[in-house]
């Protein structure tokens, strides 16, 4: 449930994302203040990995919202459910998880400011993404997708590195 | 002689108030040949070679500790204690790093922790025309705002339930960053005692305490629930590998100070950590596995083999094959129930590779075994300190015995639970010793011991009628306990600080 602080500042936040003109970032939906899904795409059509690719993030606020770091991951979708007929899958990355979850400093509760919003972090990913070309998954990706049961932000990730 | 001596120690007339009873023997023995180092001589054989110096400090002594410190640098640096008090902080309280940093670039030290040159300013809030809050995203011109000397501005409430949820929910407190992303700033405590409520000053007052003590590698907090004190204890992270650092809190939980963990004598903190990990580890469970049973042929289910042929057919996938070698069951043709593949090299091989599997886990489990049989009988001890006591009143009544005169079944009471909880840990020890002749002498004195305890605890256990006869073999029996346990613990830590102690596993 969105308490009134993070309500009033996503509120103050849509009308900003929709009217966005930072290319290759689309809101899909925001029906509510608890969950949006952000489409992304990396805008170098000649990206060895997602190169004409879209993917799509949920952003999921809590009441202490932008106090507290959004949950934010990838999410699958079905051609049908997408308003381009094109099914969103998980981008291959050496900090992203198969099964959507990100390993990333920002996200974390020591490397969140306030200060971030949506649109800030939907540009970090698409950069993150963009700065990529190895095709590959986290080490250990298997286990951790089979045996992780907490959620996103619970998750204790160790950064090996800050520029991703 | 005697009043020589008691000029001699005069200075140190408190120790020897403590020593006096433990003294006497010596004082008989040795009156003749010596007067002058007696006094030393009884200071150095009180403390024995597993026991370690360490000093229970309250909250007013670790405040102390830290004002001493803080006033130190503000007197060397010439800055006013708030500044000197965030740039210990920041630098983990290391004042010989904290001087050369400072000496070396003091505008780049003060700039890093946020202060500037003029700390003495007093932190004021202000309201900026048309200013829009980038936490909240909206505000205007008569909001209260406020910023660090990096300029970042945030509305004050803005601000303050950041610093609030920092404190309260992260538990956060000497190095709480300005919330701006990237800016390193940190919040210094003259403007968050400004910005935060009440409630929340005293939570932060405990947090910066707590980093003190973190960040100081001679104090440990007691870990026992709720304690408030911390010990100070001059043994290093290196040191432990060849000392058992066990203190005790003003609280009476005994811990160690290496690990943090239950007293573990005599056993060390790296080998305790790998005996519990292995515990829990269900590696053992597989371990099982691999030396019980075998996987079918065909389906990969696995059987374990409680009795029978060697004939199996599997109740799963009905597929029939040889115990033996594994191999179709068909193929066996008329050698019914004798398997004569079975001096093949492969049969062989893993016949070996079983064997020594079976080896592995039966000497594993002879060391738990003891290990969780001491563990939970410690536990049960500890939980019947009541029952010692309803002992004793009722020794009281029947015998006619003084309170006093009962308390041998207290001090019984304790010296089984201490015995208890070495054993426990000799046979974590035991496990990763190799075969040598001071494993052997081990043994022997975990053997004396564990013999002695159980004696003990069976005498502890009589029905109470019997009691009041028993109590000079009660006591006996505890003085013995009480010196088989020292003796074992001194060789064994003896050993370990020389470095003799060959294990089957590193040490690190």
């Amino acid at each position: 449930m969105a308490g009134a602080f993070a309500s009033r500042r996503l509120q103050r936040e849509l009308p900003k994302l929709q009217a966005t003109t930072s290319p290759g970032i689309k809101l899909v939906s925001a029906t509510d203040l608890q969950e949006w899904l952000i489409d992304i795409q990396v805008m170098d059509s000649a990206h060895p990995l997602y190169a004409g690719q879209t993917y799509r993030l949920r952003f999921r606020f809590s009441g202490k919202y932008p106090i507290e770091a959004p949950e934010v991951m990838f999410i699958r979708a079905t051609a049908a459910s997408c308003w381009d007929q094109k099914p969103r899958s998980i981008p291959m990355h050496p900090h992203i998880y198969s099964n959507g979850i990100i390993c990333l400093d920002l996200l974390d509760k020591a490397g969140w400011s306030p200060v971030q919003n949506v649109e800030s972090v939907s540009m970090s990913l698409q950069s993150m993404l963009a700065g990529n070309y190895k095709n590959e998954r986290p080490e250990g990706d298997e286990v951790f997708v089979r045996t992780n049961t907490q959620r996103p932000r619970d998750v204790n990730f160790e950064f090996h590195d800050d520029d991703c | 002689m005697d009043s020589e001596d008691e000029f001699m120690s005069g200075a140190s007339s408190g120790d020897d108030f403590a020593n006096i009873e433990d003294s006497d023997d010596d004082f008989d023995n040795e009156d003749q040949d010596l007067g002058f180092s007696q006094d030393k001589d009884i200071v150095r054989t009180s403390k024995k070679s597993y026991e370690v110096d360490f000093e229970v400090l309250g909250p007013s002594q670790i405040q102390l500790q830290q004002d001493v410190q803080i006033k130190d640098v503000a007197d060397v640096l010439g800055q006013p204690p708030e500044a000197a008090a965030i740039l210990l902080r920041h630098l983990r309280w290391n004042r010989e790093k904290l001087f050369d940093r400072y000496m070396e670039n003091q505008a780049s030290l003060l700039d890093e922790v946020g202060l500037e040159e003029d700390a003495s300013h007093t932190p004021s809030t202000k309201k900026i025309p048309d200013f829009e809050c980038e936490i909240c995203m909206s505000g205007d011109s008569d909001v209260e705002t406020y910023a660090l000397k990096c300029g970042h501005r945030y509305c004050v409430d803005c601000y303050t339930q950041y610093l609030a949820s920092k404190i309260r929910d992260d538990g956060e407190a000497a190095r709480i960053q300005c919330p701006t992303s990237g800016c390193k700033r940190i919040v210094d405590s003259k403007s968050l005692t400004f910005l935060v409520e009440d409630n929340l000053k005293s939570r932060y007052r405990e947090l910066i305490n707590r980093t003190y003590v973190d960040d100081m590698e001679n104090l440990k907090w007691c870990p026992a629930p709720e304690c408030i004190y911390a010990i100070s204890c001059s043994v290093r992270k290196k040191d432990l590998a060849k000392i058992v650092p066990t203190v005790t809190c003003e609280c009476k939980h005994p811990f160690c100070f290496g690990c943090a963990h239950e007293d573990h004598q005599p056993c060390p903190c790296s080998l305790i950590k790998k005996w519990i990990q292995k515990c829990e580890d269900d590696s053992e469970t597989a371990h099982w596995i691999s030396a019980n049973t075998k996987e079918c042929p065909k389906c990969q289910s696995t059987i374990e083999k409680n009795g029978g042929c060697n004939h199996m057919t599997c109740r799963k996938c009905k597929h029939e094959f040889c115990w033996m070698c594994m191999g179709l069951w068909s193929e066996h043709g008329t050698s019914w129930y004798n398997c004569n593949r079975f001096e093949e090299k492969s049969g062989n091989d893993a016949r070996d590779a079983q064997a020594k599997s079976r080896q592995s886990l039966e000497r594993y489990l002879h060391y738990y075994n003891r290990y969780a049989n001491h563990d939970q009988s410690n536990r049960l001890e500890k939980d019947n300190f009541a029952k010692t006591e309803k002992k004793m009143t009722l020794l009281q009544n029947q015998s006619g015995m003084s309170w006093i005169e009962v308390q041998f079944l207290e001090t019984a009471a304790k010296t089984l639970q201490e015995c208890r909880q070495t054993l426990k840990w000799t046979y974590a020890f035991a496990f990763y010793l190799a075969r040598n002749n001071d494993t052997i002498m081990f043994e022997d004195n975990q053997k004396d011991l564990e013999l002695a305890t159980e004696n003990l605890s069976e005498m502890f256990e009589q029905p109470v009628e019997q009691l009041s006869a028993k109590k000079l073999d009660i006591l006996n029996k505890n003085t013995y306990c009480s010196q088989r346990r020292v003796t074992l613990l001194s060789d064994t830590a003896e050993l370990l600080k020389r470095g003799k102690w060959t294990f089957n596993i590193s040490l690190d």
